[in-house]
């Protein structure tokens, strides 16, 4: 047999890389198995960049399926709590240029808010305790409910269905402890008559938008 | 002398700091109405733990501190609580925060106070205890409190302590007319700060050699202390921790880190000060000495001034001219703020009041655009690149800020003062790093909610799970008993009939409720019906019958119906179809079965 080998140059090639190939083979396919990718990554990294309110605005029951929807081709501006800044981390991600958020959706909201549950109107029906995705409402039948303003997303899921329109979105105070500075008015914004605090409206808007 | 090190960049602007220095520390009539913020330091707010209405004695406690980072307020007065409410306080954004105001009785009768004098015998763990019991804050700028600082655990061993006296910011002579007046007091300070961290090998005093009276003051009581004081050029920011690290040790921190993490320590010579109050005075730190100076003001100088006294009570004692100037800055030109209003209360780590005339220091000039100039980047202390970080923030690009180490900026403002184009760089980081904070608080809350929403997903599924396997049983139950019955009545008439298959259906099994079972009933009905043909025949012959009888009364009724023409013939005759039709297949049933 080696003899045979060894006289047939073709024989000993054939054999070579026939053995290499079923070598590399076994290799390739423990490795496909021992280092087996578990899920999508790429949906789980459009999933970290989403806002995670679970509010359904995308028609999406929750921020994962919408994910996994990106994921699969779907256009990234249907999110209106994340806003501009996360369809441009999304379209960053993704590689793709960031559209504006889609109105049909929603309108980004300027402010921050929560649910809030007017207590005495309350009748304890539960209904807002099942609609809540993340378990922000405490309360049991017949009694009262009450939002946990840490845990609250502001997804509104829970105002729809109150039978006693008793649930308001507040927003969110700021204190001391989250105020920032706000980003100048741009140079060549403001003119020197400007100065000195008499910052003229059109000016003071630009600033705060 | 011990060699020093020079920082990148850094810029020299006026100085201004003769004005404040001409007279000695002074002393203000007490204020009427003393105002404490609980939020005077990094850390937890303090809690109040007096009532409405109470006596407080000068010195009493008056809120204790929260957790581990965290500092206990003390009555910088005698006098009675008299609200515990939201007041402003000197702030930027010029919000309200929780303040206890005391209407201050005059007498300034100190609470029993007592301080120990041979710190050496006492162990480091009982001086901290007493720093931290005073209440005493960094004191230069931060608010950090000091007790936990001077306590960097046994893994990080101190082996220098730098006090810092460099007071490198235009104006501000607190620090330098404090080592002036009490080097004696500031030494003893700095003994007990090394009796603390157990002696550590190197102590230095950082100061600018701006301050030839203070470095003279020093002197005689440095002698034969092991204490080196450090002369270095002046430059501002040099006062910076990390500045002045780097210009006495030569040593560059890294971003991130602590100086406790290189075995540093470094604290304001008026905090040691504070901490000799402390330990050998038994006093807690209920105040401190603060510049007031600017061309607004008719004397510039210093005082010491009780924590908690209203701005306004300073500028008042010290004829303030609002018409010279309207602006009242908290701090010095270069990192101040402008006060919302004079009502806010000094705090612990006020230094400085400036009030500035409109000739002295003018309003910022309307920001030009960026010309690229550099000039920025040369001045930069910490060799960032000021013009990339402001095109960045502007354009809100996070992570180039974040690779261009934003965070290492110590926000001195030098970049600000020597851009031509007035641009107030300073904010955009301000800001930049504002909205970058937010953005990774909002990612760890986004992340809650996501665990969350999963948690919630997971539960209602479990419901559903258990609901779904509480429905199956119900519905397997029901077509059990089913079962039974029909198993039951079919082995009665199998054993009339002597079928030969019908003990196919075992009673024995009937209560397990498997699948086989099931199949083994049904088949067992099937056999059931087909075993007994007699049976059959006999219930057949018995329907015929019956629809026969049917089928004679309903014609009876149709014709009935066509004598009297009632309407409801055609309702009678689609019944007697129905019947017939029934009957024939009975008949044909029977047949069936005869052959």
């Amino acid at each position: 047999m080696i003899e045979l080998i060894a006289q047939n140059p073709i024989l000993a090639a054939l054999v070579a890389l026939v053995g290499l190939s079923i070598l590399f083979g076994a290799l390739l396919g423990f490795a496909a198995e021992k280092f087996k990718v578990v899920g999508d990554p790429i949906v789980e990294q459009i999933d970290e960049l989403l806002p995670q309110t679970q509010c359904g605005q995308c028609g999406f029951p929750g921020c994962r399926p919408y994910a996994e929807s990106i994921a699969a081709g779907d256009v990234i501006n249907k999110c209106p709590p994340g806003g501009q800044s996360t369809i441009n981390a999304i379209a960053n991600l993704l590689d793709v240029p960031a559209p504006e958020l889609d109105a049909e959706h929603g309108v980004e909201s300027e402010v921050k808010t929560v649910a809030y549950i007017r207590e005495d109107e309350c009748i304890g029906c539960t209904k807002c305790i099942q609609a809540c995705p993340v378990d922000a409402i405490l309360g049991a039948a017949k009694l009262m409910h009450t939002v946990i303003t840490d845990e609250c997303t502001g997804c509104d899921l829970c105002v729809e269905p109150c039978p006693v329109d008793c649930i308001d979105m507040l927003p969110v105070a700021e204190t001391i402890a989250d105020w920032k500075w706000s980003i100048p008015a741009k140079p060549g914004q403001m003119i020197a008559s400007d100065r000195r605090g008499e910052v003229s409206p059109a000016v003071h808007n630009e600033g705060a938008a | 002398m011990s060699r020093t090190w020079v920082t990148p960049g850094g810029v020299h602007p006026p100085e201004n700091k003769h004005q404040s220095v001409t007279l000695p520390i002074g002393q203000l009539p007490i204020p009427e109405k003393l105002v404490i913020p609980l939020s005077q330091h990094i850390g937890a707010p303090a809690t109040p733990c007096v009532e409405m209405g109470q006596q407080v004695l000068k010195g009493q406690v008056i809120a204790q501190a929260v957790g581990m980072v965290s500092i206990p307020m003390h009555a910088p007065s005698s006098g009675t609580i008299s609200a515990i409410e939201h007041r402003p306080i000197a702030h930027a954004s010029g919000m309200l925060a929780p303040c206890i105001e005391i209407t201050t009785d005059g007498a300034d009768t100190w609470i029993e106070h007592q301080g120990i004098s041979d710190y050496e015998h006492i162990a480091p763990r009982k001086l901290l205890e007493m720093v931290g019991n005073a209440g005493i804050s960094g004191m230069g700028g931060a608010g950090f409190p000091s007790a936990v600082k001077l306590n960097p655990g046994r893994q990080r061993p101190i082996d220098t302590l730098i006090v810092n006296a460099t007071e490198c910011e235009p104006y501000i002579t607190a620090d330098d007319s404090a080592i002036r007046e009490r080097a004696g007091e500031i030494i003893e300070g700095i003994k007990i700060l090394s009796a603390i961290l157990d002696h550590p090998t190197n102590i230095m005093i950082g100061i600018e050699d701006n301050k030839p009276e203070a470095i003279a003051a020093l002197a005689p009581h440095v002698e034969g202390s092991g204490i080196s004081v450090v002369v270095f050029p002046t430059k501002y920011p040099s006062g910076g921790e990390k500045q002045l690290i780097y210009i006495l040790t030569g040593k560059e921190l890294p971003a991130g880190k602590l100086p406790a993490d290189e075995g540093m320590v470094c604290i304001n010579i008026g905090t040691t000060y504070a901490i000799k109050r402390a330990v050998i005075d038994g006093e807690p730190l209920i105040s401190r000495v603060t510049t007031v100076t600017g061309d607004a003001v008719g004397t510039p100088r210093n005082y010491d001034t009780l924590i908690g006294t209203p701005v306004r009570h300073l500028l008042e004692h010290n004829q303030f001219d609002e018409q010279a100037g309207g602006r009242v800055v908290m701090g010095g030109p270069m990192m101040g703020f402008t006060l919302p209003s004079a009502d806010v209360p000094i705090v612990k780590t006020t230094n400085c009041i400036l009030a500035p005339s409109y000739a002295e220091i003018p309003d910022d000039d309307p920001a030009q655009p960026c010309i690229r100039c550099g000039m920025c980047a040369e001045a930069c202390p910490v060799s960032l690149l000021p013009q990339q970080l402001f095109w960045y923030a502007q354009a809100e690009e996070h992570d180039r800020l974040e690779a261009h180490n934003l965070f290492d900026c110590i926000e001195c403002g030098a970049c600000s003062y020597v851009c031509p184009s007035n641009i107030p760089l300073v904010q955009y980081y301000r800001a930049a790093k504002g909205d970058i904070r937010q953005a990774r608080e909002e990612k760890v809350k986004s992340d809650h909610a996501r665990d969350r929403f999963e948690f919630h997903k997971e539960r209602i599924e479990q419901a559903e799970r258990e609901k779904e396997v509480k429905r199956a049983a119900r519905r397997e139950a029901t077509q059990q008993a089913k079962a039974d019955h029909l198993a039951a009545t079919a082995n009665g008439s199998a054993v009339s009939s002597a079928a030969p298959s019908a003990p196919a259906t075992p009673t024995g099994a009937v209560p397990s409720s498997s699948a086989a079972d099931i199949i083994a009933a049904a088949q067992a009905r099937a056999a059931a019906k087909q075993a007994s043909p007699e049976d059959q025949r006999a219930k057949l012959e018995r329907t015929i019958a019956s629809a026969e009888q049917r089928l004679k009364m309903a014609e009876e009724k149709l014709a009935e119906a066509v004598d009297s023409d009632s309407g409801k013939q055609d309702k009678l005759s689609a019944a007697v179809e129905n019947t017939r039709q029934k009957l024939e297949q009975s008949k044909s049933k029977l047949a069936e079965l005869a052959e």
